[in-house]
């Protein structure tokens, strides 16, 4: 799967938890997931999950972690799909 | 300086109806909401039959986004959507998701009596004992806290006050109501959501089925199942649903024009401390009778003068002491009895929800002046006889209505009574 498909993946799965819609429309890469798309902190998990269930993969806490902006989640979700 | 307090605004989500509109209307109809419940007979349960709001995910689809909606299960949808309604009622509109504004002379109490037992049965259990637990994600506590109600309605409205939920098994809805009354009467607050709710679960009902306390022998003809006050009663139908009330100061209720169904003038909670006759499942007479005669006090007004009593009557083996209770409380004979009805027999019982549906009812007949008709009692009970003529069988106009006492009793032996007024304007 190339990075510009994860990436509208990604914009899918948040768009349910994002606040600012208009931010969700025009984000890109480095955009911060909690501090830019006003996702509430306590419903990371959720998107981890989801991202579990619509990618085939298993993210670790630790990885999860690690994660702030959509990029960072892309690469994850590229590394593991190798 | 006590303050005097009034409802406002009412929100309900009852197995016979959502709205206040429709609920009236099926009230006076004396419309039943008790239907078979397919899902009972496969799972083998005794009663088959059950009072759930219908068609309700659709109606609960309409009032949020797909963001809250992830998190609102069966128990805390009939309660925000009843105080959606109830907030609009009573003038006020549901603020913008952006605005951050605090209400801080508004809270909640929205109390159930076992809630969301859904999530727990359906997510919890199984994800855990899968050892899955990550899986549950961030939206169980919320749903299965005791708070989740009133957390939620608290959320929509952004309430600063007390925001808290209470319970008492089958009085929870009545108790919320007195407790929002004496918050807003002792100037703690100026406003006030206040109401019961109870999710529809086979998890919820198993417990009472298994204890034969519910209705085994109707499940070919339900609306003839919850049959208070009757002969042949023969145990509860379970229900669900919802109901939310606005309390409110009169002061700042009239500054703001605000419409006034009636006003709260007593109220009463009380245990039988499960000794005289009291059990974890029986009220103490004595309980009882202490708990309506200290509603009238406390609304300052003499026994003779309640005109009418929406009872707690279940379709047990305990509505004729109920009944007597009421007589010895009030000192009233069959003669001079008040006029008394249940509205479980159009709904079934609410449980958690039960007192807050019924003072929706209560407040109805007061504000339109009418006493909805208590069905399925034709053949009343051998013990109820001498005051057979005082339970409408049919809807009856009944504009002198001036006052009326809602009871509610529930298991632990504990009770609770409010006295409602007609409000008239001085």
């Amino acid at each position: 799967m190339d990075d510009k498909k994860i990436f509208e993946e990604m914009l899918n799965i948040l768009r349910v938890y994002t606040k600012d819609q208009a931010a969700l429309e025009k984000a890109t890469l480095d955009k911060h997931i909690l501090d830019d798309l006003k996702v509430n902190s306590a419903r990371l998990v959720d998107v981890i999950i989801k991202c579990e269930d619509v990618f085939g993969i298993t993210v670790e806490d630790d990885e999860a972690d690690k994660i702030r902006t959509i990029g960072d989640a892309v690469n994850i979700i590229k590394q593991k799909l190798g | 300086m006590n303050k005097r307090v009034v409802i406002t605004g009412m929100g309900v989500a009852a197995p016979n109806a959502h709205g206040l509109n429709n609920f009236e209307k099926a009230l006076r109809e004396g419309l039943s909401g008790i239907r078979f419940h397919p899902l009972l007979a496969e799972l083998k349960f005794g009663c088959q039959i059950v009072g759930v709001p219908e068609d309700f995910e659709t109606i609960r689809k309409s009032y949020f986004d797909r963001e809250k909606l992830m998190s609102i299960n069966d128990n805390i949808g009939y309660a925000s959507v009843s105080a959606v309604d109830a907030w609009r009622d009573a003038g006020f509109s549901m603020p913008d998701a952006d605005d951050d504004t605090v209400d801080w002379d508004t809270g909640v109490i929205a109390g159930s009596g076992i809630g969301g037992m859904d999530t727990i049965a359906l997510s919890v259990v199984p994800l855990v004992n899968e050892g899955r637990v990550r899986r549950l994600g961030s939206r169980v506590v919320e749903q299965v806290m005791n708070s989740g109600t009133s957390a939620r309605i608290g959320g929509l409205i952004g309430a600063g006050n007390k925001v808290t939920s209470n319970s008492s098994a089958c009085s929870t809805g009545n108790e919320a109501v007195i407790d929002a009354f004496w918050r807003i009467r002792t100037g703690l607050a100026k406003r006030m959501i206040a109401g019961g709710s109870e999710g529809a679960s086979p998890y919820i009902w198993g417990g009472f089925d298994a204890m034969r306390v519910i209705c085994r022998k109707f499940n070919e003809n339900p609306a003839a199942g919850s049959r208070p006050m009757s002969a042949t009663a023969c145990g509860f139908v379970p229900g669900a649903g919802g109901a939310m009330l606005v309390l409110e100061e009169l002061e700042t209720a009239l500054a703001r024009g605000a419409r006034i169904y009636a006003e709260i003038v007593g109220g009463a909670v009380n245990s039988g401390g499960q000794r005289m006759g009291g059990s974890m499942t029986a009220p103490n007479p004595e309980g009882v009778k202490r708990c309506i005669r200290d509603a009238v006090n406390d609304a300052a007004i003499d026994l003779a003068q309640i005109d009418a009593i929406n009872g707690h009557l279940t379709a047990t083996y305990a509505d004729p002491i109920e009944v007597r209770n009421w007589a010895e409380a009030l000192e009233r004979a069959p003669d001079n009895f008040p006029y008394i009805n249940s509205t479980k027999s159009l709904i079934g019982h609410c449980l958690g929800a039960a007192g807050a549906i019924e003072c929706v009812a209560s407040v109805l007949q007061i504000y339109r002046g009418f006493l909805h008709p208590s069905i399925n009692c034709e053949d009343v009970h051998p013990e109820i006889a001498p005051y057979a003529s005082k339970i409408p069988q049919s809807c009856m106009e009944f504009p002198e209505l001036k006052y009326l006492a809602k009871a509610g009793f529930g298991f632990g032996d504990v009770n609770s009574c409010i006295v409602f007024k007609k409000w008239e304007e001085k």
